[in-house]
């Protein structure tokens, strides 16, 4: 595998404009006669294919929701970082390359970062435009607030519902360009294979939901935007339709699967309440400003209401152990300590499956230092959103968090231009790897989707097919097409025909299980060579035993979610592997044998690399490739929050 | 419906101060009949702004209670109001009850082609003698009800159709409209009531 | 079913759902579903009682949902007569169990609604919406064309009420509670959200006469001020906005009737 990142010449602050400037154009006259494909339409997808369609482009936008707005971007809450250095606080755009950089625990491509702190700032300035309602300052000028313990506040918001604005955003312009008969969208259509024609990328193969019609479609280049994988936790923060297969589906055709291992724990979700549980909630991380974390000192006081432990019978771990952050130590260093507590068997809050998988999060403290009417003021809507959920009231007694799969920093393999290694395939957004190495910011996903789809995609794919003749797609009835659109419907039918005794769920949580416990928060050998085996087992059980009802002409959830659960079963695999042979510490990515008294313990002479993962065919495992991380002008040092 | 209703909702308070003139007694009344019909421009005006708001208001009506009830594809086979009130889900029905009821009452009291109790010029006396009757100052009592219950709904629609209400003003308006509608009918009514109780004679 | 502290922890529940293929006409199917935990969202129940199918061999039930946290806005059912059931500001997936009661029977149907027709059992086609943005929701900019952020100052009181109304989920609830089947709110809340910042004056008129052209040919109903659609929102946006629809409507058509046309009139000198 040929992994070259074309990382431009040149001081890493010019990288970028020498680079745009040496890009290829196509005439405008020619633009129409390339048709690209943009595969889903959360922030990447809905920026790049509004963005090729102004450009004079034939595009074809799909995405599995009934509508475009409905992408998962739209959930997030926090906000979105710019370097704007409104606030005259300090901020530049290398700054926030910086703090991008050190959060992701140096695993993450130099000259990538960078960029998209220089573009940040433009991003602001395009949704301001589009009518994103940010909040404002009494002046009429943009707000802005410190997020994930950043000591600048460049971060903009639209109340708790930042990811929904900002994607309303893409998605009026997206729709603007559906109206003019620009983009041709295809809502409720599930991209089920790439089809490649002489090693380049040159369509793709999709089943329409709700008539079940598999269908292949030709084009000059493919942009794959699909998010990310959290979904193979079972349990995690993501939708429920979140899956891997559009990228897998693409790995298996030869595109490099890079670090997969880097998944981000967030640590205030509300705990998992019983069995038949299918989402955790996410509750914002602010709370963390006013709320105390702690869990009873002995196991035995568990099972009491939080009232009836005495103070001097409290641990307040995170203050103990951290004591110069406290409850604000970074994302991935709170959940790991609440997993410990955990597993020492002090966990609160309901037995699950014989375990409290919970800590308080107590604002007693907090009510009486600031009066119940100002915290109700700061968090109403969370305090709302918890009692609706759990039926506990907040004021009266403390909240109950566990950490959940939030993010996931891996994906597929792309050079500086976001081009897979194959040829006209282009990733876009968290279904990529490149910007967040193995830990992500607070409010950077947003900003890393948006950068992809609206300043840094239509650039590169423009010089793509500047080099692509036009008119030479191929055609539909070409065999590649036929050969895809024959396995699809194989698989389909495979799949319907099996007609075993377990459904499709009960497979998911089954994977769900052996990811969560020996691929979560903390990894180890041992456990991820057994993962690898159960895995294995479960992937030949769910060939065997899948029970799959419903008919291939309709509406068929269940279809859907065994074609899903089938993919994450093979891409589990290869997550435990890279888990396995990543002998290091790093950010998201904490193996137990490599720590220092409980801090992550990198190795930045073995693993300054990106792993990339190479399909080897169906039952083998896949091959492992490496890129170099090159740091030109970054010094490495070792993350402390002590 | 706004526009037309508008103008409706003018028409009756005209009316209603109109007749109220019949408890200033027999004289008033008749002088006030006698000078409208000494002004034909102005009653025949008045006359066709008012039929083509009549009609207009029941053509658009008719069109949006089928257009309505199409777009509603029979609805939930479980019916759960949680706000619609009484007036706002009865409008159509109401409104036939008082189209009814305005076709009676020109009948009666303008061409006088039937329930004719009294032969004469006294505006006055023709509305005593028909009132004394009991079933039809009842159909009349009823009728003004319906009036109240199709106004106070109405009304408040003006405002949010014009654009001219919002959840500050909310409560108030439809406050204001219910006492414009309670205003108009109980005046109505007082009318037929003090007939049969035996106060206007 | 099961106590816990007086308190019921699972439910037995008597369920109505409504089975239909598209273009065929549907009927209600009753199935009974035991140990329903009080803490289970109402989309978990439907999973169960879709397990329970499965493992009978039957087909399962479609629904929309997605995000499961309230602001995706795919979730869309109908319980008891009530768009995302009894609790009111809360999609369907935010509805909890512990709001039902033990023995209960619970209807579930899918919007109803002629510009949603039913796909498969729950789940609607609630494309009329994006034709409606389509046509017209949006502020027209292309990416690389926007001037400094900061150069357009917007109010905080007018930034706020954008806000307001731009926090619609898109649901359809509004359509589905509405007696008369009127997407009014949606409207409203999409035309009010740019119809008040500065940067969406230009297209002001144009949006709004074709984006309630659009909602006309879609086939939904007309609003006859009801108020079920406010009641039945999950992020209780108000009236406000379809007042604000009705204004700029207005004032849209009696500018487009003086407008001048710059062209001399048919048959004139």
């Amino acid at each position: 595998m040929k992994l070259d990142s074309k990382i431009p010449a040149g001081p890493l602050a010019d990288k970028w404009n020498n680079h745009k400037a040496k890009l290829r154009l196509v005439n405008p006259a020619n633009r129409r006669k390339y048709h690209i494909i943009v595969v889903g339409s959360g922030l990447a997808g809905s920026a790049a294919a509004a963005s090729f369609a102004e450009m004079g482009y034939e595009v074809s936008c799909f995405c599995y929701q009934d509508s475009p707005r409905r992408a998962h971007s739209i959930a997030a809450q926090g906000g979105i970082n710019a370097a704007k250095n409104y606030q005259n606080d300090g901020d530049s755009v290398r700054r926030l390359f910086q703090d991008t950089i050190k959060g992701g625990d140096y695993r993450a491509r130099e000259a990538n970062v960078y960029r998209l702190a220089q573009v940040s700032a433009n991003i602001i300035d395009q949704c301001v435009a589009q009518g994103v309602p940010f909040a404002r300052e009494y002046g009429g000028l943009l707000a802005n607030r410190s997020f994930g313990g950043a000591q600048v506040s460049r971060t903009f918001y639209a109340r708790g519902q930042t990811g929904q604005q900002l994607l309303l955003g893409a998605y009026s312009a997206l729709s603007r360009q559906i109206g003019l008969g620009a983009v041709k969208m295809y809502t409720r259509h599930e991209m089920l294979d790439l089809v490649l024609v002489d090693g380049k990328a040159k369509g793709i193969v999709t089943r329409d939901l709700v008539t079940g019609a598999v269908e292949s479609w030709a084009s000059d280049v493919v942009v794959v935007c699909t998010g990310g994988y959290g979904n193979v936790f079972y349990l995690s923060t993501n939708a429920q339709g979140c899956n891997v297969t559009a990228t897998f589906r693409a790995h298996r055709r030869g595109a490099g699967f890079a670090n997969p291992c880097y998944t981000q724990i967030h640590p205030t979700c509300i705990p998992v309440h019983g069995e038949d549980q299918s989402k955790l909630t996410l509750m914002s991380e602010s709370l963390r400003n006013d709320g105390r974390v702690w869990v009873p000192k002995n196991a035995a006081d568990c099972a009491k209401p939080a009232a009836d432990i005495p103070e001097e019978a409290r641990d307040y771990f995170l203050e103990r152990k951290y004591p110069s952050y406290g409850n604000l130590a970074p994302r991935d260093i709170a959940s790991r300590a609440a997993k410990e507590v955990c597993d020492e068997g002090r966990g609160v809050g309901q037995l699950v499956d014989g375990k409290r998988l919970g800590v308080y999060l107590d604002f007693s403290a907090a009510i009486k230092r600031l009066g119940e009417g100002e915290i109700r003021a700061r968090y109403g809507n969370l305090f709302d959103m918890y009692e609706n959920i759990t039926g506990e009231n907040a004021y009266k007694q403390p909240m109950r968090i566990f950490p959940a799969v939030h993010y996931t920093m891996g994906g597929l393999w792309v050079d500086y231009n976001l081009q897979s290694n194959i040829p006209g395939l282009f990733v876009g957004g968290e279904a990529n790897f490149s910007d967040h190495g193995a830990n992500r910011l607070g409010a950077s996903a947003l900003m890393q989707g948006l950068a992809d789809g609206y300043f840094v995609l239509p650039y590169t794919v423009t010089d793509y097919l500047a080099g692509e003749k036009p008119g030479s797609r191929p055609s539909k009835d070409a065999p590649e097409f036929k050969a895809a659109l024959k396995d699809v419907n194989d698989r389909v039918a495979k799949l319907l025909s099996i007609n075993g005794t377990k459904s499709p769920r009960h497979y998911h949580k089954a994977l769900g299980k052996i990811t969560w416990e020996k691929c979560g928060m903390a990894r180890d050998k041992a456990g991820l060579e057994g993962a690898i085996r159960d895995l294995q087992a479960l992937r030949d059980d769910f060939w065997k035993n899948v029970k799959v009802v419903g008919s291939g002409d309709a509406l068929a959830p269940e279809l859907e979610r065994a074609g899903r659960v089938a993919d994450f079963l093979d891409f589990g695999i290869m997550m435990c592997l890279d888990a396995l042979t990543r002998e290091e510490s790093c950010g998201g990515h904490f193996r137990t044998e490599h720590q220092d008294a409980g801090e992550a313990k990198r190795d930045d002479a073995q693993y300054a690399h990106a792993a990339v993962w190479q399909w080897t065919g169906d039952g083998q495992l896949p091959a492992r490739h490496t890129e170099p991380l090159v740091y030109e002008e970054t010094q490495l040092s070792t993350r402390s929050y002590k | 419906m706004a526009l037309t209703g508008l103008v409706l909702i003018g028409f009756v308070l005209g009316h209603l101060l109109g007749n109220l003139l019949m408890f200033k007694g027999p004289a008033a009344l008749n002088e006030y009949a006698k000078w409208l019909h000494d002004h034909p421009g102005l009653i025949w005006t008045a006359r066709m702004v008012l039929l083509i708001s009549v009609f207009a208001h029941i053509w658009v009506g008719i069109k949006l209670s089928l257009e309505n009830k199409a777009s509603r594809d029979g609805g939930p086979a479980v019916d759960a109001t949680r706000r619609a009130s009484l007036g706002s889900r009865t409008m159509p029905y109401s409104g036939v009850v008082i189209l009814g009821f305005i076709v009676f009452h020109l009948l009666h009291f303008t061409f006088k082609s039937v329930a004719v109790a009294y032969q004469g010029d006294s505006v006055y006396a023709m509305v005593v003698a028909g009132f004394s009757q009991p079933a039809i100052a009842i159909f009349y009592i009823v009728s003004m009800l319906l009036l109240c219950l199709h106004l106070g709904h109405g009304v408040s629609s003006v405002f949010q159709t014009l654009g001219l209400r919002n959840e500050r003003w909310r409560g108030r308006l439809d406050a204001l409209a219910q006492a414009y509608a309670w205003f108009i009918a109980l005046g109505f009514i007082s009318i037929p009531l003090a007939v049969l109780t035996g106060c206007l004679k | 079913m099961v106590q816990e502290n007086g308190k019921a922890t699972t439910l037995a529940l008597k369920l109505r759902v409504w089975r239909q293929r598209r273009g065929q006409p549907g009927a209600f199917e009753e199935h009974a579903l035991a140990a329903v935990p009080t803490s289970a969202s109402f989309l978990e129940m439907m999973d169960m009682l879709n397990e329970q199918l499965i493992k009978q061999g039957k087909d399962t039930f479609a629904f929309d949902h997605d995000c499961r946290e309230g602001i995706c806005g795919m979730c869309s059912m109908t319980i008891n007569g009530m768009p995302h059931g009894p609790l009111p500001g809360v999609t369907t997936c935010q509805l909890h169990m512990r709001n039902f009661r033990d023995g209960e029977t619970i209807t579930v149907e899918p919007w109803r609604a002629r510009a949603f027709p039913v796909l498969k059992d729950l789940a609607v086609d609630r494309s009329a919406f994006d034709k409606v943005i389509q046509s017209g929701g949006f502020i027209t900019v292309r990416t690389g064309s926007a001037p400094e952020a900061n150069n357009i100052p917007v109010p905080k009181p007018v930034a706020d009420e954008a806000m307001d109304a731009a926090e619609c989920i898109g649901c359809g609830a509004c359509v589905a509670s509405c007696k008369n089947g009127s997407a009014m709110l949606f409207v409203g809340a999409k035309i009010n959200h740019l119809n008040i910042l500065p940067q969406g004056q230009a297209e002001r008129d144009r949006r709004t006469l074709a984006m309630v052209k659009t909602m006309d040919e879609a086939g939904f109903g007309n609003c006859t001020n009801y108020g079920e659609c406010q009641a039945h929102c999950p992020k209780s946006i108000t009236l406000d906005v379809i007042a604000k629809l009705n204004r700029d409507y207005l004032r849209a058509r009696v500018k487009e009737f003086f407008s001048s046309t710059g062209k001399p009139s048919k048959g004139g000198d």
